[in-house]
């Protein structure tokens, strides 16, 4: 239990902007601080990354502020979570306030993606791994999946129910790109264009812009500013790999970072109302749900396909639609937690789940390299 | 394989590559707890210790994990390939290609063994190949 606690997020605009990222990160920002009922001149701690080298710097100079600390730990989309732990631990020993955490990128107006990634030339990786041309990072999480399916006896079909819950989630969420759209069926995933095997371009996350950002203050604090201050009650996280060779596929360090988390916070999986996961393809969130504890091993399809996951259920999944059908602007991970604080602030609207008191955010970044899980509830 | 993504080696991994010409697969072997390690680095991973020695590898193993490649990160790559994670009877597991394939027959836990595959400059790539198919 730590005694900080979230008190504003939002998102930035979505989908299709052709905004840059520095606009993008200053609208998710004074949209959270304004949320938060603060202002820029409140803000002394910024953690963000994608943005620059220099990326925490570079959003507190585009701001005009000079931060007493920054974090921009780069993990991929699992980088959010991780600042939640970090800010929360800046706050506690004094050395800043108010921190934001953000994330904000147009990749889909900028066509930025490449579907072999970043090879870096000075790395292991570039001259032991980049010469066999795998898609980076899907060709990894393929062979996760094929691994999973061999050692559960699981199908491409129990894949697809991933994608089939955040599509029925994602038509309850006006600012999610697949609003609107249709239900998704088993045979439209496994008849998707092939990317890499098992996985299909439905079973992958979708390509869009968009941030996020949240602000985090000392509970005291956040208790004069809001009545619903939403408590961060533990965390954990795990660092494992960056080659696609150097770690067993499964099970992956969701485990040991739940593990803490849960330790931190005095909770057990069966506590948790409403689950907000990383879902950068279909076979991350059953991998997660395993390791977390949800599930035990080989089940977590039958639970997704469930009415458990859905709205009504006993622990509602990615209600925003997640990255595969809400928005998946590259680093995910903010977004998981402003769908957790509007879950447990009752703001959720057509998807509210039903009273939730505590919410869990779990990111997964590069390939399955770095994992963090956040504890969410709210006060009193 | 792709001409710009050819391998750059460095002081510690000349000596792995130059076996590739040879068509030798080098592991390093750590003189303080015998612990088998592949990509080359200046430390064992298994105790810290700084002593390594240079050991062949018979090329056998199995199929860890694998993917059929559809889409193509580069135009100049034909498509489908296999993409794998082999793990040698040695010890180490390592990301390659299976050629040759057969995709109605590709399952994990499969045995392969070593081919080499040339590429520019000189050097080779350790490939591998199902044993029965």
């Amino acid at each position: 239990m730590t005694s900080s606690a979230i008190v504003g997020v939002a998102e930035s605009d979505l989908g299709v902007t052709n905004k840059s990222i520095l606009a993008l990160q200053a609208q998710a920002i004074t949209r959270a601080l304004a949320d938060a009922g603060l202002s820029l001149t409140d803000v002394d701690g910024i953690a963000t990354s994608g943005v620059s080298r220099f990326s925490a710097t570079q959003v507190a100079d585009y701001l005009g502020v000079q931060p007493a600390w920054s974090d921009s730990t780069f993990a991929g989309g699992s980088a959010y979570e991780m600042y939640v732990a970090r800010a929360a631990q800046a706050i506690e020993a004094g050395q800043a306030s108010v921190v934001v955490v953000s994330f904000a990128s147009n990749q889909r107006s900028a066509k930025s993606r490449r579907l072999g990634g970043l090879v870096e030339s000075h790395t292991p990786e570039a001259q032991f791994e980049a010469p066999y041309g795998p898609l980076y990072p899907i060709s990894y999480y393929a062979m996760a999946a094929q691994r999973y399916m061999h050692e559960y006896n699981a199908s491409p079909a129990d894949l697809a129910q991933v994608a089939i819950l955040a599509r029925d989630w994602a038509l309850k969420n006006p600012k999610a790109y697949r609003y609107g759209s249709q239900p998704l069926t088993v045979d439209d995933v496994l008849g998707s264009t092939m990317v890499s095997t098992p996985l299909t371009a439905a079973d992958c996350c979708l390509v869009t812009d968009g941030g996020g950002a949240v602000v985090i203050t000392s509970l005291e604090r956040a208790r004069d500013l809001r009545p619903d201050p939403i408590r961060i009650l533990g965390y954990g996280e795990a660092t494992t790999n960056t080659s696609m060779s150097q770690v067993p596929l499964l099970p992956t360090g969701a485990r040991e970072s739940g593990q803490r988390a849960f330790a931190a916070a005095g909770l057990v999986p069966a506590d948790v109302d409403v689950i907000q996961l990383y879902d950068s393809f279909t076979i991350t969130v059953l991998l997660s749900l395993e390791a977390l504890g949800f599930c035990a091993p080989g089940e977590a399809s039958s639970f997704v396909s469930s009415a458990e996951t859905r709205l009504g259920g006993r622990q509602p999944l990615n209600t925003s639609g997640g990255g595969l059908s809400y928005c998946h602007p590259g680093q995910y991970g903010v977004l998981l937690l402003v769908e957790a604080v509007r879950q447990l602030r009752g703001e959720a609207g057509e998807r509210q789940v039903d009273q939730p008191s505590i919410a869990l955010a779990h990111g997964t970044g590069g390939i399955l390299s770095t994992h963090a899980t956040v504890l969410l509830g709210v006060d009193g | 394989m792709i001409e710009n993504l050819a391998p750059v080696p460095d002081e510690v991994t000349q000596e792995w590559w130059d076996a590739t010409r040879e068509k030798r697969l080098l592991l390093q072997s750590c003189n303080s707890c015998q612990h088998a390690q592949h990509y080359p680095r200046t430390v064992c991973v298994s105790c810290g210790a700084s002593d390594l020695e240079w050991i062949p590898s018979a090329g056998n193993g199995v199929v860890d994990s694998y993917t059929v490649v559809h889409r193509a990160p580069h135009p100049d790559l034909e498509t489908p390939y296999v993409i794998a994670r082999i793990r040698l009877d040695d010890g180490p597991t390592l990301l390659s290609r299976i050629v040759d394939f057969d995709e109605a027959v590709l399952a994990c836990d499969l045995r392969v063994s070593l081919k080499w595959q040339d590429i520019p400059g000189g050097y080779r790539l350790p490939v591998f190949r199902l044993d029965h198919q």
